[in-house]
Parts: C-alpha cells; sequence; structure tokens
C-alpha cells in the first residue's frame, strides 16, 4: 500500500507547491493539499507543515496558526507516534505549538537569509534520517528572517543528552563553526525532533533540494526516509 | 470597562539585535548619553469585568496563552479604569 502525504496550506504559506511538486513529482508519492481548517487526517501518512508566511507572521511567527482548526488534529495524528515534518514556517508553528522545544528570534544580523547552506546529519535515528550516514554533510537552502533557535541552557542540555538535534549549521567539510552559524541559533542548531523521535523541524527547505538541476537533491534523503519507513511499517 | 496595556520584552538574557541597531543610530545621532536600547511591543486590550483583578486575570491569560511567548519574552500588565 502506498503512503499518503498530506500538505497543510495556511493562509500565507507559500512553500506549499513547493513541498508538493516534491512530494507528488519528484518522490511519486500520493499527495494532498490539507485546508487549515481541515480536521479529517485519517487518510494521511506523512503530515508536512511548509514555510512559508502563516497569517503574515502576526504577532510571532507560526504564533496564530497553531490555533488552526487543524492543528489539534495534528497534534492527536503526532502524539500517535506518525511522522510530522515542519519546514521554516512550519518549525516556527511546531514550536509556537508546544510541539517541539523552544523558540525562534530574528537572525542575529536582522537579515533575511537566502542561501545554501550546509548540515551535517547529528543523528539517523529519526525517521526523517534513517537513510542519512551520521556526521555526513547535506546542502540545503535557507530562505528566513527568524531562524535563530533560541532556548535556554536546561532545556538545551536535555535535546543534546536526549540526542534530539537532528541538523546543525555546518561548512562544507562539516566542521560546526560560529562562521556557519549564520542566523545566530543555540548550537548551530538548525533542526530538532521530539522525544518519540516522529516530529523533526528544521529551518532549511529540503522541498527545494529535491533536483541537482537547481543546485541539490540532498533534500530527497530526508523525504525518502519516510517513505521507506512507511513503507515496512 | 477596563483597559489593559500589555508590555512584552524581549528577557533580559536574550540580545535584541533590532535595539541594538536603534542604539547604534542614536549614538551616530551623538545622543551618548543613552546607554541601552531595548525594543519591545505594546499591546492594548478592552476587557470587560467585573472589577480590576478579574481583568488583570483576563489580560494574563491572554499573556501567557497566545500574546507573549514566555520561552523568550517577558510581558508586563497594566490595568486602567474606563
Amino acid at each position: 500500500m502506498s503512503a499518503t502525504f498530506g500538505v497543510i496550506v495556511f493562509p500565507g504559506s507559500n512553500c506549499d507547491h513547493d513541498a508538493y511538486h516534491a512530494m507528488a513529482h519528484v518522490m511519486n508519492a500520493e499527495t494532498k493539499f490539507l485546508w487549515h481548517k481541515d480536521t479529517d487526517l485519517s487518510d494521511i501518512d506523512f503530515l508536512l507543515i511548509p514555510g512559508g508566511f502563516s497569517y503574515g507572521d502576526y504577532l510571532r511567527s507560526g504564533a496564530i496558526a497553531r490555533f488552526s482548526p487543524i492543528m489539534q488534529s495534528v497534534i492527536d495524528f503526532a502524539e500517535k507516534g506518525r511522522p510530522v515534518l515542519g519546514i521554516c514556517n512550519g518549525f516556527q508553528i511546531l514550536l509556537e505549538a508546544g510541539l517541539l522545544p523552544g523558540a525562534m528570534l530574528h537572525n542575529k544580523d536582522l537579515r533575511f537569509v537566502c542561501k545554501q547552506t550546509h548540515l551535517r546529519c547529528e543523528t539517523s535515528d529519526t525517521l526523517f534520517t534513517r537513510n542519512i550516514e551520521e556526521d555526513s554533510v547535506l546542502q540545503i537552502p535557507v530562505a528566513h528572517g527568524e531562524g535563530n533557535y533560541f532556548t535556554d541552557k536546561d532545556q538545551l542540555k536535555k535535546l543534546q543528552d536526549n540526542d534530539q538535534i537532528v541538523f546543525r549549521y555546518c561548512d562544507s567539510q562539516g566542521n560546526v563553526t560560529d562562521e556557519a552559524n549564520f542566523n545566530g541559533s543555540v548550537d548551530n542548531i538548525a533542526g530538532i525532533c521530539n522525544t518519540q523521535r516522529n516530529i523533526l523541524g528544521m529551518m532549511p527547505h529540503p522541498e527545494r533540494a529535491v533536483e541537482e538541476l537547481i543546485g541539490s537533491d540532498d533534500g530527497k534523503l530526508i523525504f525518502e526516509s519516510v517513505l521507506n519507513e512507511l513503507a515496512v511499517a | 470597562m477596563y483597559k489593559a496595556t500589555v508590555n512584552i520584552t524581549l528577557r533580559k538574557s536574550i540580545l535584541d539585535p533590532q535595539g541594538k541597531a536603534a542604539h547604534n543610530a542614536l549614538k551616530n545621532l551623538g545622543l551618548n548619553e543613552v546607554n541601552q536600547v531595548r525594543i519591545g511591543k505594546l499591546i492594548e486590550l478592552d476587557i470587560d469585568a467585573d472589577n480590576k483583578e478579574e481583568a488583570h486575570k483576563v489580560a494574563e491569560t491572554a499573556c501567557s496563552k497566545l500574546l507573549a511567548n514566555e520561552v523568550m519574552e517577558d510581558f508586563e500588565i497594566e490595568i486602567h479604569e474606563n
């Protein structure tokens, strides 16, 4: 049985079609758009919360979206251990909803940064990184103004101790340096998972890195990992 | 009935790059007396409540559930009779 992907669309989402393209046309998976007022996720196997500017980033990025009707269904879906991937604004929404710990500050130099970045995969032990070797380097682009991940020392230690840091900004050789940490994130964090390891939030855009033609297809590794996982489940 | 004025600021331990940029601009203006700038948000709420305490409670719930993110922000509430 093939897996069905759901891409949630909020007012102001603008990476939803990129995500749809990556899933439907590149990964050849059954893919559906879900409106933020939908609540039935019974035929969905994998949820993707795309990037963009839900509700115009009013108040704080993701703060209003988390009260959309679909979010209670997302929480129920996630509690069953099913895969949820939040990308960029999707990551911010997961933080605001309390599904992942921490918050996003403005980038340290206040600039909106849109460029290719290198990420070191810190753990293969998530639904999203089974096909990625630990310490390997992926090239995936970012596009955000508020991606400066913040959490206090106690929570950071928990993330480290529980192996919840999934991706860190690094140089092309995989060295996690201050220079590579363009947005000022705590501990170079680019992506984290929950303790159950079925929810991943990441600022870089894997859905924009699925074709060599546009710079990199490293993002496919993440989607392949989930597809494989769903195929054997 | 009551007006709540909510001040939301980044927690003291967090660097405020907007405040820093504004501070540098003030220095360029020659206002060297200014030692620090922190930029936050001001939110006004009109609240129906029987008394001040109740209005405060409503404002506090609004802040902790939505208006402020306590991972990174502090808030202060002032209640005025309308």
